[in-house]
Order: C-alpha cells, then structure tokens, then sequence
C-alpha cells in the first residue's frame, strides 16, 4: 500500500475512540424542550419570525437568514413558543434563542421529496441547502451555501470530505461514514454539481479502516470519487492541513480553501445536504457523540438541535464520580461548559466528559524553557514558544511579525508544553489586543 | 438529574483540554538519569574524590535554590530537577580532587548568580553549570587544574596528579601523547573507556554516548546541536591540526579528549540557553565547534569547550530571532 497522505508536524493524542466506536448511532428520546440558538453558525445571526405562545411544527422555519452569510434555524420539534431571550450558548457566550417546549407529538411540516434529486440543477442545490439552513457540522459552522458559492474568478477544481475525525475521542462521523456510506456518497455527489466540479475527494484516518473499506465500496461505481487513506495524526482534519494532505496544495497564509481550488465539506454536512434534497428535510437533527470516561455508557445518537447536554448526559445514565470536566466539541480543540444546561447546536460534534485522570493538568504553569517541542509540532509552521513569550509579556504588536494571525488554534503547542503553558489561552490574548 | 450537583465544581478553561506527558521535571530528571553511566565510570577511575566533589555540587545546587526562594518568599520549585542537574553537570565539570569549599562556591555562582538573579529556569542567558566552572576556573587557576591520575577504584587515594590529554597535546605535542598512551589505537580505547585524567564526568566517552543515546531516542535531544558542534571541531582539527600541513590534524584525538562529548550532548543542548529553532540550532552548532577550535589551537587553554557554549550562549536569543520559521502557505517567490 501507498504511503498515507499527510501534512507536515503535528501530533499524536491518546485517540480514546474505543470508549463509543462500537456504538451505532440511535435516536435520543424526544427533548422536553428545546433551547435553539438564532445564531449557530458563523455570520449574522437569524431573525426570530415567531412569538411567545406559538405553536409550532417540526421543520418550521423560526428563525429567517438575515443576508448572505447567515442560515435560518428550525424548530425540530412541534411544540409552543415559551421564551424567545438570551441563553447560554456551548461557546460561552449567551445568545438570543427561541426555547420550545415540546407537545410530546413530534408533528411535522409535510416535506416536499425529491426522488430524482440528482438531477437538480446547481442553483437549485445551492437554494434548497441554504433554506434547509445547512452549515458546516465539522464544528465551525459556516454556510454551506456560501462555501459552495465561491466568487466567479476562483476556478474550483475539487470538492473534498472531511472524515478524519482527528479528534481524539468523538466517533460520530465515523458512525455516520459505516451507517451512511451510500448517502454520504450522493450528497458529495450534489455538492459537487453544486460547485460543478468533475473529482471529489473523501478523506479518513488511517484509524478507521473500516469506514474506509465502507465508503470505497459505496463509492466504487463512481470514477470521479476518491477515498484517501491518512495518516492518524492531529490536526490531520483541519481544513488547510487536509487540503495539504489530499492535494498538495498549500493555501496561502490567511487564505481560503478556494484560493487553491479546492471547496471542503465534513461528511456530516454531505450526509445532510443529501437528506435536504433528497427529502427536503431541514437541519434539526445531526450525530453527536457522548463519550468520556466520567460518563457511565458512552453512546452516539442523533440528537434533535436544541435538546439540552444534561438531557444527553441522563440518557447514557449520567456521571461516574470523579467528573472535573464537560466539553462540547473534542479534547482538543471543544469548549469547556460550566454549565450543564447549553444546548447542542448545529456545530456540536460532541460532548466529552473527563474525569480526573483524563485532566492531569492543573492551571499551574512555567516559564517558557524554550525545548522546542512546540515549534518542531506547530502544523502551520510558527514558533507558538516566542508567539507565548510576546504575549505573557505583553508585547502584542510584535506578535504579528510571527505571524500570530496564521494560528488556528488547534492546540498543538499546549498539548506538547513541558511548562503547561496555556499557549491558547496567549494566543487569544494577544488576537483581542491587536488587529489583524 | 444525574451530575446537576456537580455543576458548580466543573473547571472551564481554554482549550487543549487534555496534555502529553512530558513536563519540566521528568525531562531534567531523564537527562541525569542519562549522566548515570559517565558518573559511575568516574567513580570507577577517580574513586571517592569524584562522590565526593559531585555530591557537595549536588547538595549544595539544590539547597541554594532552596534556601534563595525561600528567603525571597518564592515558589520553591526544587522538585523539578533543574537545579539537581545543575549541580550534576557542575560536579561533573570539575577536577575529582579539590578543597570542599571550591565545589560549593562554584554551585552557588551557577544556581544562585546565573540562574535565580536571571529569574530563575526559563530566564537564565548562560548555561547556570558552565558559568559555575568558569568562575571556578578563574578564581582557583591552579587547584581547576590539577588532574589526579585515573586508577582503578580504592586502589590507590592518594594517586599521582598528570596531564590532561589535551594539555600534553597543546604543550608537549601528539608525539608525546602518543608516548604516554603507547600507540594511537591504545590512546583511542582509553579515551573511548575513560582512563586519562580529566573532569568527573568528561573521561568516559563510551559511558557518555550511552546517556546521549537514550537522550536522542527519547528525543530530549535533537541531533542539530552535537552533529553540528562535532563535526565542526572534526573539520577544523582535521585542517588546521596537524604540525606544518594542512589536512594532517587527528581528528579522533581531538573528538575524544577534553570535555567536547559531555559539552555537546549535555551542555550545548541546554534548552534555555540555546537556539530553540532547528536551523539556529545548527549555527550555534558550527559556533560552539569553531570557537572551541580556535581556543584549543590557538588560545591559552588546552580546552575550549567551556568558554565555547559561553560566547555561543550569548548568541541564542539572537540565533532565534534571525532564523524565523517558515509558516505554511508562506508563498515561494
């Protein structure tokens, strides 16, 4: 076998997919209510179009796309209006949201299906995903729409699916690639049209070779699609890291995916822009995987958008004892809750409970002694030890010369640091202090 | 519900929420773990001078970093190893037999002076060991230089003092070192083991390269700095060793002797006070070689390898700022 595709650096976390890999995604009970963010994706945020004391159904529209970069929001249950103000979002902010509490009837709007859906046009694709109000599922949440409507000038030349789950822990997409594969396939089939490209791309960690055996097979009458081994490694599925992996394609430093070429969606995102145009159904369900050691049965569901986390945590039959941490997203790279009543949103690939032994680290931090460790794993190539040092120090105009604008955040440096140092935590710092 | 009670007990922080493994203490803890070997051998040759000069380094290192944050009311941070291995690597710097008081001067200047005034592991400019042997050096020139002859160990205490091979070379020529070993390969085997006169830790080649094996192997190392510095002081003693001719020199002689395979596993590649970029890493390399040759040929010392990390040292910060990183998606011109 070839040698797996890759990028440069990176690292290697515990991948902890053991704890739910097993585990077939199934329904999560119904939500007594639901808390819908207006705002679950990046750009403005949706314009409420109900009142308190509305009854609504499953799939209606509450929340209407304000602009091009925005996407409505749904109702995902049927139920009544009981609050439409500002709650706590899994990103730490409070944001205006529409709760629903639920008539225990889970009535629906009809949908209008298309049963020869691949033979929409592209405008059509492109219309039908932004009305179903598709974002990006990988956790950035970003239009789907607006990805697939690049500017007239950038010649597109392939439509890539991220399946490598480079998270350690989450297993949802993975679930999703083994339960799904066909479907996966005809939406990076529409999605493809929709950007009128000929080759698309799937690419999946050489950790899931059943998924990749899962997706060949499904792909195999398709010429135009091919399944890319990589190697395991983080961030193997950050977006420039993929593109790097799959293509060799290099995007330039503050670019986008389409400065190469290239348009990259998650396999979540095919698998719903398929069931959009397939059935016309919007996005108020996605995987969501629940796994940690401080839960007592990890499990992967499909979880209704809104239903809060304290919901999910019950269902898998609540804490072990020594839980010190809740994240929505991965280990490496989620949001850490204070709060057991956040929602999950369009963007929540998971929640991930650790427990004391999982969380050696205290917030207990030293000097930099600058070993290097950071800087020979930084993925994007910059020095995260003098990129800290700066902004400990308070120098932040001069972090800019170290192209402090180029990080993603991924982590990487804070996972190596002998010193602890919350590289992070500089790194956001410094990003508020200076303009880019 | 399940867990609610625990609500208010959750930690939130800033992302990475999970860590590798490594940490300050287990790195300093590993690199003198790997100086074990080339210790034992100095006590095997050197016998209880060696303990004894190491142990006082040791003791006193750790309690002067003890005694200085407790008296400025600072977080004592003595279990990282750093200042055990400072004491180490001194220790194993200077000569087996000296007067108790030079060992605990030259701890204090390392610990205290270099490190603690400079803001303590992280901040230091100089290598806090090789600062402690140069003040030593400077202030006690003729007990920093009186080499006790290597014996097996208890044999004889009260052993005969000798040259360094370096020193017979420098003053008297290879013809007599060659002399006092018998033939070449005789001297390459005892350099190789660590029977000649030297410093604790610096005689036993062999016992060294095994702690640098498992250095590089656990990757705490990289091979940037010893590759660079070793195979600068080859070229150069190659070229411009030999007597009368260029590219006569015995680079062997030269790569085995003195302090050079302890400097550059263990001392050049001190984390603070060297270049933390890969590439810098080389310049300071090919740095420390051509100044520890300069100073071996040409200067007043037989050995150079000190002064040599010194000078490099100062260099670091500047190392690190000329030689940037290339970010990706930089565009080729």
């Amino acid at each position: 076998m070839s040698k797996l595709a890759t990028f440069q650096r990176g690292v290697h976390p515990e991948e902890a997919k053991g704890l739910s890999a097993h585990c077939p995604i199934i329904k999560a009970a119904l939500p007594k209510r639901v808390v819908i963010p207006l705002s679950q994706h990046t750009g403005a945020p949706a314009n409420p179009v109900v009142a308190i004391g509305d009854s609504v159904k499953k799939y209606q529209v509450i929340g209407a796309q304000q602009g091009f970069v925005s996407a409505p929001v749904h109702a995902s249950i049927s139920g009544k209006v009981i609050a439409i103000a500002d709650f706590p979002h899994p990103s730490g902010r409070v944001i205006p949201s529409v709760v629903i509490e639920s008539d225990g009837l889970d009535e629906g709007l009809a949908l209008k299906e298309t049963p020869d859906y691949l033979n929409l046009s592209a405008d059509e694709i492109k219309t039908l995903i932004k009305d179903a109000g598709i974002v990006g599922l990988g956790g950035a949440a970003f239009p789907t729409n607006v990805k697939l409507s690049p500017p007239k000038e950038k010649q597109i030349d392939y439509v890539i699916l991220n399946g490598a789950e480079c998270e350690p822990y989450l297993t949802a997409d993975y679930r999703l690639m083994l339960e799904h594969p066909l479907e996966i396939i005809n939406g990076l089939k529409l999605l493809m049209k929709a950007v009128g490209v000929t080759k698309g791309y799937i690419g999946i960690e050489n950790n899931k070779p059943d998924a990749v055996e899962k997706m060949r097979d499904a792909a195999s009458g398709e010429p135009d699609i091919e399944v890319i081994t990589l190697e395991v490694k983080y961030p193997q599925g950050a977006e420039k890291m993929l593109i790097k992996a799959i293509t060799g394609r290099e995007i330039p430093s503050r670019g986008l995916p389409m400065d190469v070429g290239v348009v990259v969606q998650n396999v979540g995102t095919a698998f719903a822009a398929y069931e959009a145009l397939r059935y016309g159904k919007p996005l108020i369900e996605r995987a969501v995987t629940v796994t940690g050691r401080g839960i007592k049965e990890p499990k992967n569901f499909l979880v209704r958008i809104g239903t809060l986390m304290s919901e999910l945590i019950e269902q898998c039959g609540g804490f072990t004892d020594e839980v010190v941490k809740v994240i929505m997203g991965g280990p490496m790279m989620g949001f850490a809750q204070g709060s057991l009543s956040v929602p999950v949103v369009k963007g929540t690939s998971g929640i991930l409970i650790l427990t004391e032994d999982d969380y050696i680290s205290s917030d207990e931090y030293f000097a930099c002694i600058r070993c290097g460790s950071c800087i020979d794993i930084c993925p994007m190539g910059l020095n995260p030890s003098m990129l800290s040092i700066l902004s400990e120090k308070g120098h932040y105009e001069e972090t800019k010369e170290y192209n402090l604008f180029d990080c993603f955040e991924c982590g990487s440096c804070a996972y190596v640091c002998p010193s602890n140092r919350p590289m992070v935590q500089f790194f956001r710092l410094a990003k508020s202090m200076v303009k880019p | 519900m399940a867990g609610e009670k625990k609500e208010h007990e959750l930690i939130v922080s800033v992302s990475p929420h999970v860590k590798g493994e490594e940490t300050v203490s287990r790195i300093m803890w590993s690199v003198s773990l790997a100086l074990l070997p080339a210790f034992l051998m100095s006590l095997y040759y050197f016998g209880p001078g060696a303990l004894f000069v190491t142990a006082l380094c040791v003791i006193t290192s750790v309690l002067a970093e003890y005694l200085y944050q407790k008296a400025l009311e600072k977080k004592i941070t003595v279990s990282d190893g750093s200042s055990f291995l400072t004491g180490l690597l001194l220790g194993m710097n200077l000569p087996p037999s000296l007067p108790f008081y030079i060992p605990i001067a030259g701890s204090f200047m390392a610990v205290v002076i270099t490190k603690q005034l400079f803001g303590g592991l992280g901040y230091n400019i100089f290598n806090p060991a090789l600062i402690g042997r140069a003040f030593l050096l400077i202030t006690w020139p003729k007990a920093m230089t009186i080499w006790k002859e290597p014996t097996a160990i208890f044999v004889a205490l009260d052993a005969k003092t000798t040259a360094t091979p370096l020193g017979i070379l420098k003053e008297e020529g290879i013809g007599k070192l060659l002399e006092a070993f018998g033939d070449k390969s005789n001297l390459y085997m005892q350099l190789l083991l660590g029977n000649r006169a030297g410093s604790v830790g610096e005689t036993s080649v062999v016992a060294l390269l095994l702690g640098a094996a498992f250095l590089l192997y656990r990757r705490y190392i990289t091979w940037h700095i010893p590759l660079s510095f070793l195979g600068t002081v080859a070229l150069i003693a190659w070229v411009f060793g030999g007597k009368g001719a260029f590219f006569t020199g015995d680079p062997v002689i030269h790569l085995l002797s003195g302090g050079l395979i302890l400097g550059a596993f263990f001392m050049a590649t001190d984390y603070v006070t060297c270049p933390s970029i890969r590439k810098g890493q080389i310049i300071f390399g090919i740095g420390c070689g051509a100044v520890t040759m300069l100073i071996r040929l040409k200067g007043g010392y037989p050995e150079g390898v000190m002064f040599a990390i010194l000078i490099m040292n100062c260099f670091a910060p500047l190392i690190d700022r000329a030689v940037k990183t290339v970010p990706f998606g930089t565009v080729k011109k």
